[in-house]
């Protein structure tokens, strides 16, 4: 493992890998509680036909693919509030039609290569050194902006209407989560690529949310459970070579039945009074 | 003085009109029973006045300011009606619950915080739970942890919106005691809206009765004395007969 730790491409994959498994768990919890946990499917898509736009315009796919789903995040809450579209209508509209304009794009620049595989799986061990320091520089971003506004977004996730009355600016908050959420999206899917990125916002925070009776420990158990999965599905990947994006999704999902099997123990040991 | 002046206030949600030409005062310390059938605009009402509609027409004053003027929200407390579903798996303790509030308000936080939860929680009755998950207590706990959570603020006047629905009438008892102890020893404003009025004999002062218009404003003396008491007596009202 030391040995593996000298190769350059190792270092970056576990510096990307962690940075984006932190910024999932955390934005995870908080969307489930909202019952906004496909959001992070729904922008994986849209974050397709960015990558797409960008072959097709020969432009840095991340930098299209972040600007189309930041656009898209705010679109669908637009068309929820403004529409009174259910939240996840609006996410089965969008993300088809992400994914119906990435393949006509794809297929328009004759694109269907090496290439958009990698942003479809996950390509996490050629991962390229600018793409390293843009993930791990906006996965802190990220985590900045939800530390300084944690109280503030609990408060509106648990009781939206008090937080309302006291004063929390609940709308502006919401599109902060939603373009927050588009902006990890597009990072993770370098990790393990657009078809699995939701997979990594949603299952570790549902395994901190099966075991946990308080939020902060909600935030640790999330956490630890995607940092766990990325670090040793990394190295699963490069032992005995299997698919990284893979190992990883499948760990989080082990680690997610574990803790349900802890509640449901607990659950029965001392039934709800 | 008045804390919240209601001036002519009609609303509709863009069908019928649920509200028209409402107009009172809540006076510092009054301890108001806004009642009404089912329906009849007093969720509707509340909301307009902590600002989270606008009235198709009048106007709502606040501490003497016009209430799209009015900042200091800390003031204001609210327990919305639907506070009473909290999903039973919501990772939050009791704490974490006041601290939201606190949090909110201030930029910093930390053991002086963590004193003043202390303090309001204490003030409630709801000390010993502060590590409990909020969703583990009952109805009539989870009650009393809101209050705390608005107390944690140090408001002039609180808002509740049918807080003891489903709440057994012992505990109910025992909470309106807590809002009688705010009200007067904390000189606390207290709005509470309900369709029981078996509450308003003891403990409330001002009644204001509310059925798409004001039916009746007043003290709680000259209510059971008006004609609107006696409808609602001889109707055999639904008002009246609300048991849980
Ligand atoms: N969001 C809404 N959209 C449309 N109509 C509503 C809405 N909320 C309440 N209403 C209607 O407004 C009237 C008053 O409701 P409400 O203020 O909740 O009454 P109360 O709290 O006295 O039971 C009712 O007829 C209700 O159906
Ligand atoms: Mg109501």
């Amino acid at each position: 493992m030391e040995a593996l730790l000298a190769y350059g491409f190792l270092q970056r994959a576990f510096l990307a890998g962690v940075s984006i498994a932190v910024a999932c768990a955390v934005l995870g919890l908080f969307l489930i509680l909202r019952r906004d946990a496909m959001i992070g499917h729904g922008l994986s898509h849209i974050a397709f036909a960015g990558v797409a736009l960008g072959l097709f315009l020969n432009i840095l796919p991340l930098a299209a693919a972040l600007a189309v789903s930041a656009v898209a995040a705010v679109g669908m809450i637009k068309l929820k509030d403004r529409a009174g579209l259910h939240g996840d209508t609006a996410i089965g509209i969008l993300s088809s039609l992400g994914m119906a304009v990435g393949i006509l794009l794809a297929s328009l620049a004759r694109s269907f290569n090496v290439e958009l595989m990698a942003y479809l799986f996950g390509d996490i061990l050629a991962i390229e050194p600018l793409e390293v320091g843009l993930t791990a520089g906006l996965a802190a971003a990220v985590l900045l902006v939800v530390s300084l506004n944690y109280a503030k977004i609990l408060f509106m996730t648990f009781d939206r209407e008090s937080a309302r009355v006291a004063g929390v600016r609940v709308a502006r908050l919401d599109m902060l989560l939603m373009v927050l959420t588009a902006v990890t999206v597009v990072l993770g899917m370098k990790v393990v690529g657009i078809l699995l990125v939701a997979a990594l916002i949603v299952i570790p925070a549902a395994a901190g949310l099966q075991v946990a009776s308080r939020f902060k420990t909600a935030v640790w158990v999330s956490t630890a459970t995607a940092v766990l999965s990325v670090v040793l599905g990394l190295i699963l990947a490069v032992e005995i070579n299997i698919p990284a994006a893979a190992a990883i999704v499948i760990l989080c999902f082990l680690v997610f039945g574990l803790a349900t099997l802890l509640k449901v123990m607990r659950l029965r040991a001392a039934p709800k009074v | 003085m008045d804390l919240v002046g209601v001036r002519s206030v009609s609303f509709s949600y863009g069908g019928p009109p649920v509200l028209v030409g409402i107009d009172f005062a809540i006076r510092d310390g009054d301890f108001l029973a806004l009642i009404g059938p089912n329906g009849s605009g007093k969720t509707t009402l509340i909301r307009i006045i902590l600002g989270l509609l606008k009235p198709s027409s009048g106007s709502i004053e606040i501490m003497g300011r016009p209430s799209g003027e009015f900042t200091d929200w800390r003031r204001i407390g609210y327990i919305p009606q639907k506070a009473t579903h909290v999903d039973p798996f919501f990772p939050a303790s009791v704490e974490e619950v006041v601290a939201m509030a606190l949090m909110s308000n201030r930029k910093a936080w930390g053991s002086a915080g963590r004193g003043e939860i202390l303090r309001v929680l204490r003030q409630v009755g709801m000390e010993e739970f502060r590590k409990s998950p909020i969703g583990r207590l009952s109805g009539g706990q989870q009650q009393r942890v809101f209050i705390a959570r608005a107390l944690v603020t140090a408001p002039r006047i609180l808002f509740l919106d049918e807080p003891t629905t489903g709440v057994d009438a012992e505990t109910q008892a025992s909470f309106y005691d807590l809002l009688d102890l705010l009200n007067e020893r904390e000189g606390i404003t207290i709005v509470l809206v309900t369709h029981d009025i078996g509450i308003v004999n003891k403990h409330v002062t001002q009644v204001a009765c509310v059925n798409q218009k004001l039916v009746y404003h007043g003290s709680h003396g000259d209510f059971c004395r008006s004609e609107v008491f006696r409808d609602m007596v001889t109707r055999g009202d639904h008002l009246i007969a609300h048991e849980h």
